[in-house]
């Protein structure tokens, strides 16, 4: 009972913080929108990038949320390094409570967080008419919410051995960019040499991109997927237990 | 009376530099215990030791009957800390900050709210409870950790340096808050501090430790008894032959020339003084200043270790720079 009041009390400060941003919150709308209006429109413009049936809009849509899943999820790690440099960190690991329960308050506080930012981007689809059905919609939340996960712990696993900020946010951007890129977020992995979508097969995002253009895309991309919802699903969730293993392993390194 | 604290042979070792070297302290249930000593003398060490933040390199210690490397868990939710350096969250409201605490440490559901409302009243601050921490004062800060460490009703309550960088009236308040909690809570406080006067005001008990030593451990008057007593300072024109007239007529003798003073320690100071001051009117030796200085802790560390209490180190003067650097970004 403990641990899981622990958890919920940990969730809920991430949450309220992450609310109480006002600035970070508005400002979450501005980069999926350049991408959507300026790259999708300009991309599609000049070049036939999609497949039949689909706008270039359209296909990078589902890649644009990943991408802001990706990006929110990876930069969440900094909340680690405030608390450590602000000392509320010691307060947390000193508490009666596992550390297992620590690490996952944090990182479903921060997923929540990230998904948050991702019902963002899905609004914004709606204002440029890229829209969803209500039943569409709640059939991504899950997806998108472990999607996170992963990546929340990449995060928080790296913020939990830096010392500052700038190293943090060095190291975040040589992450961020290969998982973007090799996603196929902007592009069709199929039409990649062999040894870009073998590299692509070990990006975790790749899976998630997949999986959200499976739903929201629907029959239009069914000829096109990488493999059924369920491997991608499967594969997102390997992934997870896995980097939720490591991330509770480092915060108990963590001093 | 049972013992809140157990320590034995306690050390800790960072690579060839011994923090805390085969410490040995009791501290009995119910009293203020203070360690005592400059920065770097290895308390924060051996409080963060008790507090199971860190590992001993060995010897071994029992808080509330429980060993700090074994049953860490059971020794944490028994205590409560306030750390040196701030530890709260300063995009939440003081309530929340405080919820947030008394779940960590598991408080019932149906008594959080109450326990809540007596700490916040007992540091009065229930009617900032509501704001943002980053509205509060530093001193405000501390008292809401201070409350914060005591939701949980922990059995000894760790301070480290409780009123390091507060205003004196702010450290005044704590000194008050501290007594009443002993008195209101029966609870066994543990404090470090580098502040004499802090040590002297608030401890029944004192350690002075240097150098991951304890190097003298009493109460607070008796410690100061070990020295001789009080101190006539004089200043005169002619030391030489006051000394040693005070010597053959008075029959002193623990006398020191430091610099142009003439140190007498004396166990009745306040009779000796106009004795002093006679002897150098009849041998027309012309008195500058006299003064008498009771001893204060001051001495009692001078004593033990030969020199004064350390300022600051170079370690924290960082700190100083990186909170000052912190004020700036927000």
């Amino acid at each position: 009972m403990t641990e899981l009041r622990g958890f919920y009390t940990l969730w809920l400060r991430e949450v309220k913080r992450y609310l109480r941003d006002r600035t970070r919150i508005v400002s979450s709308f501005i980069q999926p929108l350049l991408w959507l209006v300026i790259f999708g429109i300009g991309i599609g413009a000049s070049l036939r990038a999609a497949p039949v049936g689909l706008t270039y809009q359209q296909l990078i849509f589902p890649g644009i949320i990943g991408q802001t899943l990706l990006f929110t999820s990876m930069f969440m790690g900094i909340s680690v390094i405030w608390d450590k440099e602000f000392g509320f960190m010691k307060e947390i690991l000193v508490a009666p409570v596992s550390r297992i329960s620590i690490f996952l308050g944090k990182m479903v506080g921060d997923s929540t967080d990230a998904l948050i930012q991702g019902v963002i981007v899905i609004f914004l689809g709606l204002l440029l008419g890229i829209g969803l059905d209500p039943i569409t919609f709640l059939a991504c939340l899950p997806v998108m919410l472990l999607i996170t996960f992963g990546l929340v712990s990449i995060g928080l696993t790296i913020a939990s051995f830096m010392g500052s900020l700038e190293s943090f946010g060095a190291i975040q951007s040589f992450i961020n960019l290969p998982l973007f890129f090799l996603s196929g977020a902007l592009f069709q992995i199929q039409s990649l040499p062999d040894w870009m979508q073998a590299v692509s097969k070990l990006n975790p995002l790749t899976y998630g991109v997949d999986a959200l253009r499976t739903i929201i895309l629907g029959g239009a991309w069914q000829a096109y997927q990488l493999q059924p919802l369920i491997i991608d699903l499967a594969a997102i969730g390997f992934f997870d237990i896995i980097m939720i293993a490591i991330g509770t392993w480092a915060f108990g390194k963590m001093k | 009376m049972t013992s809140a604290i157990e320590v034995s042979n306690l050390t800790k070792s960072f690579g060839s530099l011994m923090a805390v070297d085969k410490l040995n302290i009791t501290v009995e249930s119910g009293e203020i215990f203070g360690l005592l000593g400059p920065n770097g003398a290895g308390k924060t060490t051996t409080i963060s030791m008790l507090c199971t933040i860190m590992k001993p390199t060995s010897g071994s210690a029992k808080v509330n009957g429980f060993d700090i490397v074994k049953e860490s868990t059971q020794v944490r939710k028994s205590i409560g800390i306030v750390f040196q350096d701030p530890s709260v969250d300063d995009r939440l409201t003081g309530r929340e900050n405080l919820y947030m605490h008394a779940n960590l440490y598991g408080v019932p559901p149906n008594e959080q709210k109450s326990r809540i409302d007596e700490v916040l009243q007992l540091v009065q601050l229930d009617d900032r409870a509501d704001d943002l921490l980053r509205t509060y004062s530093g001193g405000m800060r501390r008292r809401l950790e201070l409350a914060r460490g005591l939701i949980h009703y922990p059995r000894v309550l760790f301070l480290d340096e409780p009123t390091i960088g507060l205003d004196p009236q702010t450290r005044e308040h704590i000194w008050t808050y501290v007594k009443q909690l002993k008195k209101t809570h029966d609870i066994t406080v543990v404090l470090t501090t580098h502040y004499m006067d802090e040590a002297d005001k608030l401890c029944d008990r004192i350690a002075i430790m240097d150098y991951g030593k304890i190097i003298a451990l009493d109460t607070s008057p008796r410690l100061k008894d070990t020295l001789a007593g009080d101190v006539i300072m004089v200043k005169a024109n002619n030391l030489e032959a006051l000394s040693k007239l005070v010597v053959e007529e008075m029959k002193l003798e623990k006398i020191q020339h430091i610099n142009d003073t003439l140190e007498i320690t004396v166990r009745n100071g306040k009779s000796l003084l106009p004795r002093v001051m006679e002897l150098a009117t009849q041998n027309k030796i012309f008195v500058e200043s006299i003064v008498l200085r009771e001893p204060n802790l001051e001495d009692v560390f001078l004593h033990y270790t030969g020199r004064k209490i350390r300022e600051e180190a170079g370690g924290k003067e960082l700190h100083g720079m990186a909170a000052i650097q912190r004020r700036k970004i927000r």
